[in-house]
């Protein structure tokens, strides 16, 4: 969807990358690259700081040092809505108070994009990941597998720049594990996007 | 005994125990003047309205109703507003310094009236707010403030933040994702404070009686505790005011009696 | 993020002013007039610094004396009937049965009444000519009515009455909230080892409930320390000053006979005393939180 032609420039480059809470020194000069298009994969023990490199990527925390930039433009400085990253959180996060259809529109509304836009691009989405028919419902009244697909959803309806995942197979059973390991795969293959 | 039976028998006893005073009340300003005064007591009263019509035509009633709820109506509006700001960040704020502000503020909502009574009173005459609305109002708003912050930050606290920034990266700035998604889902808790400091300000005496020494805009508290009375109390007046002024109030504690409760006991549980 | 950290302290300001200006100014002025003599109704006398003047009047003050014995009299038996009524009714809230929800309802009434209007009722009630309990007591037999409000020997008792009634239901509904919290698993543990329904409430409930229970009394203390509504409407601090509590006798130097030097010393005392109160409850709070009996 938003790929450039070649992948020299890679689409996303962390450069001595440290965080500090306090005393407490989380991260210590990391630094890497994710080539555009490429499924790339964070594994670690549990609190070695995985999640905090994705929020520091995503604007969600300050970083203490180092930089961070996308497709060659430094975006440490920027808030998260500027910065055309979607993270999908190991909770989810849906807005409970709105409905499925409300939930994926929500970003679209936010940029002011026309409501045929915004019809178009969502059930496009939503039939990408089979919940097409439950677009009238609210999260609350959802299974796991389908909060699941809606927070895929609302990242992709986006179409960003890059993909951020949080931690997405560890709230699941073994089942859903294997099926959510299997969109994901997926989801990379169709739509040639640079997921972390 | 079995159980069943001993929980019915005391639960009479207590609804008993809670109702009977306020209904005396209410059955004595439906009385005609003999009925308040016959010996024994009369149970039933025939719904003789008179003391409301006296109370509302010859006591003013209807002024210290309006009083009433002009202060405390803005008053809650205004505090209700500043304080979810205040209560906002203090949730969002990972700092510790946050529960020592909630504890200031908690220590601060222990002063004793009399203790900041004067010194309240010289403000207000500074600003000639005295025998306003607006001056009681300011008084009730600060009043108010310490136990609606306290409230609305457990309330906010509940908001999960990861849907606040679910928001932030969907495209809002703060204040948007404060509009859009936090305070919808703030809203019973909201909505809960608002009640609760409607309540205090509609009850309150002590800050109405010194402020408010003009009958004009004195509130419904202040009304009923100074009824005038020559030689005999007007109790059947004081009966009917009282019960216009508590039925509401009543009304609103069944109606949301779960946020309520849940709103007083938010820090006995939590802590 | 150093904008997301202006726009918090941007949020919290204007509360801070408003608390700052009602609460924090005053409490300070408060205690520098009490350092002064001043009294409104002879302004030639103009604003004199007397030192601690005003306090050793009040320790010589055979009024402030008794006064301070009052409240702590008023404060002492409310809190302890409040608190044993308020967890029978708690007890009793917490079974599961039929009409539970109104039942809760109901309790909250007398919590939602003004205090004014509780005041007046009981006023009512104890009317030496139509009072109700007049009528319990004696019957239609109205010669020996009698009128507590108006002796020396029953006045407080009355107030005391009134206070108890009111506030009851605050307190159970804070000890219900925490008798929620204790799992019933705890009591079919203690069932199966042989458990009395005493026992029980001895080594099960009573415990568990002790930070619910320090809270209640803390709020409750504080508040009857702060008692004036019913006073100033059920007998004026009369008679024979039996019911001068501390709140009311400062209202009355300070408002009634302008001495405002006089009352501020008087709302300083009182301050201190709800100032030492609450550290001691809350210390004890954290005392027991460290010592892991409280959630």
């Amino acid at each position: 969807m938003s790929n450039h032609a070649g992948g020299l420039i890679a689409a996303l480059v962390v450069n001595h990358l440290c965080k500090r809470f306090g005393a407490n020194e989380a991260l210590n000069e990391i630094s890497f690259r994710v080539a555009d298009g490429e499924f790339c994969i964070l594994l670690g023990p549990s609190g070695c700081g995985k999640s905090t490199i994705l929020r520091l990527i995503a604007g969600l925390e300050p970083s203490s040092g180092g930089e961070i930039a996308v497709d060659g433009r430094r975006i440490d400085s920027l808030p998260p809505r500027e910065r055309d990253i979607a993270f999908v959180f190991q909770n989810y996060a849906l807005y409970p108070h709105m409905s499925v259809f409300d939930n994926l529109a929500f970003s679209l509304r936010m940029r002011g994009l026309s409501k045929n836009d915004i019809d178009r691009k969502v059930t496009e989405a939503a039939r990408l990941l089979e919940i097409d028919d439950l677009l009238r419902r609210r999260p609350l009244a959802l299974s796991g597998g389908q909060r699941q697909r809606v927070a895929l959803g609302r990242a992709i309806v986006r179409q960003p720049k890059i993909f951020l995942f949080d931690e997405p197979l560890s709230n699941l059973d073994a089942a859903l594990r294997a099926t959510m390991r299997v969109e994901l795969a997926r989801l990379h293959r169709r739509l040639k996007a640079t997921i972390l | 005994m079995s159980r069943s039976t001993a929980l019915k028998f005391f639960s009479c006893g207590i609804a008993l125990y809670c109702l009977v005073p306020f209904l005396w009340l209410v059955l004595t300003s439906l009385k005609s003047s003999a009925e308040l005064t016959a010996i024994p007591p009369t149970l039933i009263p025939s719904l003789h309205w008179g003391f409301y019509r006296s109370a509302l035509k010859d006591y003013g009633l209807l002024g210290y109703i309006t009083n009433s709820v002009i202060v405390a109506g803005a008053a809650t509006l205004i505090t209700i507003t500043i304080g979810s700001l205040a209560a906002y960040s203090v949730a969002r704020l990972r700092r510790g310094w946050t529960n020592v502000y909630l504890m200031l503020l908690l220590a601060i909502s222990m002063f004793p009236q009399i203790a900041i009574a004067g010194p309240v009173w010289s403000l207000l005459d500074r600003f000639n707010w005295l025998n306003t609305y607006q001056g009681l109002a300011a008084a009730y708003i600060a009043l108010s403030l310490p136990l609606a912050i306290w409230i609305l930050t457990t309330f906010f606290r509940e908001v999960p933040s990861e849907i606040e920034e679910a928001a932030l990266i969907d495209g809002c700035s703060r204040m948007q994702a404060l509009y859009r998604v936090v305070l919808p889902l703030a809203a019973p808790g909201i909505l809960t404070a608002a009640l609760l400091v409607f309540i205090q300000a509609w009850n309150e005496f002590f800050f109405a009686l010194i402020i408010m020494t003009d009958p004009n805009v004195q509130t419904l508290p202040v009304g009923i505790a100074l009824f005038p009375g020559e030689y005999t109390m007007p109790w059947g007046e004081i009966a009917a005011a009282s019960t216009i002024a508590t039925v509401p109030l009543i009304l609103l504690a069944l109606i949301f009696q779960r946020g309520i409760v849940r709103g007083l006991s938010a820090g006995a549980v939590k802590g | 993020m150093r904008s997301s950290h202006r726009l918090a302290f941007l949020f919290m300001l204007p509360s801070f002013v408003f608390v700052a200006l009602f609460s924090l100014f005053p409490i300070i002025d408060s205690l520098r007039l009490s350092f002064y003599r001043l009294i409104l109704t002879l302004p030639w006398l103009g604003q004199k610094m007397v030192g601690w003047e005003n306090y050793r009047d009040i320790w010589q003050d055979p009024v402030a004396f008794q006064s301070f014995k009052t409240t702590l009299v008023f404060v002492a038996v409310t809190i302890t009937f409040e608190l044993l009524f308020g967890l029978a009714i708690a007890l009793v809230l917490n079974e599961t049965f039929r009409g539970r929800g109104l039942m809760r309802a109901i309790v909250l009434i007398p919590w939602a009444i003004p205090t004014v209007v509780s005041a007046q009722t009981w006023r009512f009630l104890f009317n030496d000519r139509y009072g109700l309990v007049n009528f319990a007591l004696f019957g239609s037999d109205s010669s020996h009515y009698l009128a507590p409000l108006a002796d020396p020997h029953f006045a407080l008792f009355a107030i005391m009455v009134a206070e108890i009634w009111k506030t009851t239901p605050f307190a159970a509904l804070i000890l219900l909230s925490g008798l929620q919290t204790i799992s019933d698993d705890l009591y079919e543990a203690a069932s199966i080892d042989g458990a009395s329904a005493w026992q029980k409430f001895r080594h099960v409930t009573l415990p568990l409930i002790k930070p619910a229970l320090l809270l209640a009394l803390l709020f409750r203390t504080i508040d009857s320390l702060r008692v004036f509504d019913l006073v100033f409407i059920m007998t004026q601090g009369g008679p024979a000053d039996t019911t001068n509590v501390l709140q009311f006798y400062g209202y009355k130097k300070t408002f009634a006979e302008g001495m405002v030097g006089y009352g501020s010393a008087i709302a300083v005392v009182v301050f201190l005393l709800c100032l030492i109160l609450s550290i001691i409850y809350l210390r004890i709070l954290k005392l027991d939180r460290i010592e892991g009996s409280a959630p």
